[in-house]
């Protein structure tokens, strides 16, 4: 099973903070995100993580694995 | 190297009177370089009257604790303190501070600069603007 979370301004467009999702086969990220957002096409600027760290979209999940999608960051 | 994630409003000079009386660098270090980043009342052409801060607890502090490190690789840093608020926030309150001792002034500068730079680029934190007509509005990265 892998855990997806979504922050920031994102969160309110897809209307969801987390959700499962169930891994069969290899999934890079972006696979993860179109596995449970099928109206949502992943927009350019949306960072991607895995585990809590920086990946790119082709980088693959693991079972157990944490990924995040969100919005560029605005801290400081 | 002290990273703090606050839910309730700080005091910046309290934090930094707090932790440099912890250290034990009595002597060594002849610089201190602060940086305080306090909410403003407007922005981007609109008063604001509150601020949410969001962030990914845990990615956070692995990201600065990285940020911390890689400053430390790249100047002779004596200690850091890093302290940034998530929350409900009002204008005049701080949102982060970012303090650094060395034994000479550049590294000082140099690296608390760079401390506040990545932070800014890579921690992932996010503000929700409510503005005084009380829309709310995510602040967005120009």
């Amino acid at each position: 099973m892998i855990t997806i979370r979504y922050f920031g301004s994102l969160k309110e467009t897809i209307g969801r903070s987390n959700e499962a999702l169930s891994v069969v086969e290899s999934l890079t990220v972006l696979d993860v995100w179109h596995g449970v957002n099928v109206d949502f096409p992943l927009a350019e600027n949306i960072l991607t993580a895995v585990n809590m760290d920086y990946v790119a979209r082709s980088h693959v999940v693991n079972d157990g694995d944490e990924v995040a999608f969100f919005p560029p960051v605005t801290g400081g | 190297m002290t990273i703090k994630i606050c839910e309730v409003a700080f005091e910046p000079f309290a934090e930094i009177q707090t932790f440099q009386n912890t250290l034990a660098l009595s002597g060594k270090f002849g610089a201190t370089s602060i940086f305080i980043g306090t909410l403003r009342d407007f922005n981007d052409g609109n008063d604001v009257q509150a601020m949410t801060l969001e962030h990914y607890d845990g990615m956070t502090q692995k990201q600065l604790a990285k940020i911390v490190a890689a400053a430390n690789s790249k100047w002779q840093i004596l200690d850091c303190l890093i302290v940034h608020r998530v929350g409900d926030i009002l204008p005049n309150e701080p949102i982060v501070l970012v303090a650094v001792w060395s034994a000479h002034r550049g590294e000082a500068f140099e690296a608390c600069r760079y401390l506040m730079e990545e932070l800014k680029a890579n921690a992932p934190f996010w503000k929700l603007e409510q503005l005084a007509t009380n829309e709310k509005r995510w602040v967005s990265k120009i």
